[in-house]
């Protein structure tokens, strides 16, 4: 088994490019799949309701949101599935979730 | 040659374990496999071995233990039976998935229900098409000498999956019988310490056992078969190997008189002396009649299997399990499928017999062959059923 060769690759097309037991050689290149592709509907925060509490960014199972320069929390809509929990969980109610198609 | 001891063979596995310089064992004992698991438990415990044991709260917990040690490099072992290995069933397709090296003892029992302790082979068959090289040993010496290749065959690097060796409960793992062991420094020649193709460790992140969208996920499938068809090379190699320094050679389907037979008796595990007597009983009363040994379950010996048995008219394929509702026995019904197609192809008569620890004795042999001989077409049923 030539180890070099399955390193290099970064994502197999033909079966006889899969690695070893499907193993990733490359620390976090989950980041590389834009999960929020999935997404039916967007978080939107208003920042007037926002006491900056960071809440939104402790539940959020996805990890997608930060803290930006002024101190408001927002997520990467690259990886937000849109799943609501921040929205639950926002108790000044400053993050309402809105359809994406609309 | 080495001293030749008497032991009971279920004591001899875990000897030979020992011999094997492995780095963890996750066993959880179940009969008839418990002696396996308390005689290696003592030798870790007395320190005659480097390891650890872990002392794991269930089977599924023990697999689990061998995936984590064995991703982490460590050469690991673990022996159950039965219902433990039904237990195991979710786990085992993820470590051959993951290509872990993990080897097992398997004290074949019958499955629950009813109840029952004893020998059959209705434990291995449900976990067959978990992508792990499944063999059988026939005796004492051969439970030595397959679990040490088990070890070199399953980390060599062309290979990478584990291993199931089955051991017939019992019948095998608790007789006590002449054996030989090697020496540790044969052992250490034979098989140096394992070389993991990646291990998991904090210098260096990996990820294993990751998710597949539908995307990929025929592909994996695709290499994970390829790779375990393609064990048997390596196997082969390795028993040719075995063979020129010990004297004792291994195949994947071996034969007893075989040639030019035109009635041959096919058996799966320690059944196979029991047989070679009777084909010496009636060999000598002028029948036409050999023994054909599957070794290797998984990958299924095809092409061996074809040389074995060209020629011969009757096939009486021994089952010591059954797929209800289904073709017969699962050896059978592998054979059957793939020699649908052959030009010319012997009767297949399969008998479902030794079921949970019945007796199949030297006369038992002698009457299905027998009954065998009357058959005019493929047939499955139960041999030994009152009725």
């Amino acid at each position: 088994m030539k180890k070099k060769k399955a390193v290099s690759k970064k994502w197999p097309e033909k079966w006889q490019e899969v690695n070893p037991g499907c193993m990733v050689f490359i620390p976090g290149n989950a980041s590389a799949l834009h999960t929020g592709s999935w997404r039916a509907q967007r978080p939107v925060l208003d920042i007037q309701k926002c006491i900056k509490c960071g809440l939104c960014y402790i539940f959020c199972p996805e990890g997608c949101i930060s803290e930006d320069s002024e101190g408001f929390f927002k997520a990467n809509l690259d990886y937000c599935k849109g799943c609501g929990i921040c929205a639950h969980e926002c108790w000044p109610e400053a993050i309402v979730m809105v359809e994406e198609e609309e | 040659m080495g001293k030749r001891v008497g032991m009971e063979v279920g004591i001899a596995a875990a000897e030979a374990v020992a011999l094997c310089n492995i780095d963890v064992a996750a066993v959880y004992p179940i009969t008839p496999q418990s002696h396996i698991a308390e005689h290696l438990a003592d030798i870790v415990h007395d320190g005659r071995i480097n390891a650890e044991f872990i002392t794991v709260e269930s089977e599924h917990s023990s697999i689990s233990a061998c995936a984590g040690a064995s991703a982490a490099g460590a050469r690991v072992y673990t022996a159950t039976s039965s219902q433990g290995l039904m237990l195991m069933h979710e786990i085992l397709p993820i470590v051959s998935a993951m290509r872990l090296p993990v080897v097992m003892g398997n004290a074949n029992r019958a499955i629950s229900g009813p109840l029952n302790i004893w020998n059959d082979h209705t434990d291995i068959m449900p976990q067959r098409d978990c992508g792990w090289i499944c063999m059988f040993a026939e005796n004492g010496q051969e439970v030595i000498d397959m679990t040490i290749q088990s070890f070199k065959i399953a980390e060599h690097p062309d290979v990478m999956l584990p291993i199931v060796l089955n051991i017939d409960g019992f019948q095998l793992t608790h007789m006590i019988e002449p054996m030989e062991f090697p020496s540790q420094a044969q052992v250490n020649r034979f098989l140096p310490p394992r070389k993991p193709f990646v291990a998991l460790h904090p210098d260096n992140p990996i990820s294993m056992g990751c998710f597949n969208m539908p995307d990929i996920f025929t592909e994996s499938m695709k290499a994970k078969e390829t790779a375990l068809r393609n064990s048997k090379k390596i196997i082969v190699k390795i028993w040719n190997e075995w063979g020129k320094l010990f004297g004792r050679h291994y195949r994947p389907v071996e034969t007893y008189k075989a040639k030019g037979a035109k009635t041959l008796i096919l058996t799966m595990g320690s059944m196979g002396e029991t047989a070679s007597v009777a084909v010496d009983e009636m060999r000598k009363k002028g029948a036409s009649v050999g023994l054909v040994k599957m070794r290797l379950w998984r990958p299924l010996p095809i092409e061996e299997l074809r040389a074995a048995i060209k020629g011969a008219k009757t096939l009486i394929v021994m089952d010591r399990a059954i797929s209800f509702g289904g073709a017969g026995g699962p050896v059978a019904t592998d054979i059957k499928s793939y020699l649908f197609q052959d030009k010319s192809r012997p009767r297949i008569v399969n008998y479902i017999m030794g079921l949970g620890g019945r007796d199949v004795t030297v006369d038992d042999f002698i009457a299905m062959t027998k009954k065998a001989a009357k058959k005019k077409e493929d047939t499955f049923e139960f041999y030994g059923v009152r009725e």
